[in-house]
Parts: C-alpha cells; structure tokens; sequence
C-alpha cells in the first residue's frame, strides 16, 4: 500500500475516533461560566471593598485573586472542578481558576511519586510556562518602556 | 449596579469565548491557552489598551489570566519609573506575587490531604 495513501486512510480514521466537540453548546457554555465567574469575582470585590474601606483597588484585586484561588484548589480536591471544567471548556481554563488547577491537580497527580521530587518538582508543570513566558515579555515591555 | 455586573458578565464571558474559540479551531491544549493569554495580557498592557477594557469591565478583565499578564506588565512599568533599571527585573513577580503564593500555598496543602482520584489503568 502506498505511503501516503496509508497516512491519509490513518487521518480519517484519528479524526472520526478523536472526540467531536459540537461547537456551540461548547461556546455557549465557556461564555456563560467564565462571565459567572468574573461575576463572583466582582462580588467578592464589592464585598471586600464594603468591609474595608481603606483598602486600595491593587489590595482589593490581590485580595480578589486569592480567595478565588483558595475556592479553586479545594474545589479541585474535592474533586468537583474537574466536572465543571469537563462541562466548561474555556470558562473556567481562561480565568485565574485554570492556573491555579493547573498547579493544583499537577501537585495531587505527582503527589504519589513523593513530597520533594514529585509534588514539588511536579507542580509548575503546566502553570512554569505560563510564569517564564509572562516574566520574559514583561521584562520585554520594561525594556521598551525605560528606552522610551 | 446591575449593569456593573452586566458590564463584568460580558467581558468576561468574551475572554472566555475567545479561549473557547482557540481551542475547537486550533486544538490548543490548556497549557498553550494560558501561555497565549499570559502573553497577550503583557503586551496589551504594555501598548496601554488593557486600562480601557478594565476600566469597562472591571473583574470581567481581571480575573482572566489576561489579567494576571496586565498585573506582571503594570508592576513592571511602575517599578520602572520609581526604581529605574532594576524595576525591570523586580516589578514584574512583585506585583503579581499574591497569586502565584496563594497558588502554590493552597495547592500544597491540598495535595498533602487529598488524593488524586485520577484513573490511572
């Protein structure tokens, strides 16, 4: 059989047994959660703000990330974050939650292979990239502001 | 009030659709997204755009990862103009600490008490 005709015959049959993701209940539900979630993030904003007037928009927001944060990683442990996120696609892997589930479930997954060189090492498996490529075009931007 | 809210539920929910739109187009995996969102939040900070869409969207704009990057870009760019040179290298993870910290502290203790319940056949 010809290569690239075996290569072809192959394709099709990945693409009609990879999962097919239906595209707008998909969309729907990625806007719908992650514009929920910002919603709640606002909330906790407003409440903190009410609570403690003397707080600056940068507390506030720091403030915001952690509780958010917090909720995540014991949701992830319970083990429901990962249903949400199942139904959720993007809405809940774009906004702060995906991070922090990315560190958190890499930290539970590797958590068997020890505490040191498992859980410790493991952790920023997914979420060092995203810290190296923020840091490297933030230092980019530094350098452009501080020429210019 | 209500259209505050309004306001956050669509920037936030564009962000996401934007993500969710990657990923059934291109097939990116999560890792990727972040990275791509990390990355255009420091550079749209850095060009200034971002301020508008907080401005607009307020948590809408800053719970997204998109957020995080525009924190990492703001931080360096206030340490640049109080610190100089330095503030290049210092800004960046000083302003964004809080959430890598909290991270890394919850995520440490929640692995220590609960187990995985990943299948692994």
């Amino acid at each position: 059989m010809d290569r690239e005709e075996r290569n072809k015959k192959y394709n099709l049959y990945v693409s009609s047994k990879s999962p097919k993701s239906r595209e707008w209940p998909n969309l729907l539900y990625a806007f719908l959660i992650g514009g929920l979630i910002c919603c709640f993030g606002q909330a906790i904003t407003d409440t903190l703000q009410i609570w403690f007037p003397a707080m600056s928009e940068t507390e506030l927001g720091a403030w915001t990330l952690t509780v958010i944060i917090f909720i995540t990683c014991i949701l992830t442990g319970i083990g429901v974050f990962d249903d949400i996120a199942k139904f959720a696609g993007a809405g809940t892997i774009v906004p702060i939650t995906g991070f922090a589930n990315s560190i958190c479930s890499s930290a539970m997954e590797f958590r068997r292979e020890g505490i040191i060189f498992g859980m410790c090492v493991k952790m920023f498996v997914v979420a060092g990239p995203v810290i190296v490529c923020g840091i490297v075009s933030s230092i980019l931007v530094g350098v452009i502001y501080l020429i210019l | 009030m209500l259209l505050t809210y309004l306001k956050v539920f669509l920037t936030g929910g564009i962000i996401c659709l934007i993500g969710q739109i990657l990923i059934n187009k291109t097939k990116m995996t999560s890792a990727r997204i972040l990275v791509t969102f990390m990355v255009a939040g420091v550079l749209l900070e850095g060009i200034g755009v971002y301020q508008y869409i907080v401005d607009f969207g307020k948590a809408g704009a800053t719970i997204p990862i998109v957020g995080f990057g525009r924190t990492l870009a703001r931080g360096v760019i206030k340490e640049v103009s109080t610190k100089g040179v330095l503030g290049i290298l210092t800004g960046g993870l000083t302003a964004t600490t809080a959430g890598i910290a909290a991270s890394v502290i919850f995520s440490f203790f929640v692995a220590l008490i609960f187990r995985s319940k990943t299948k692994h056949s």
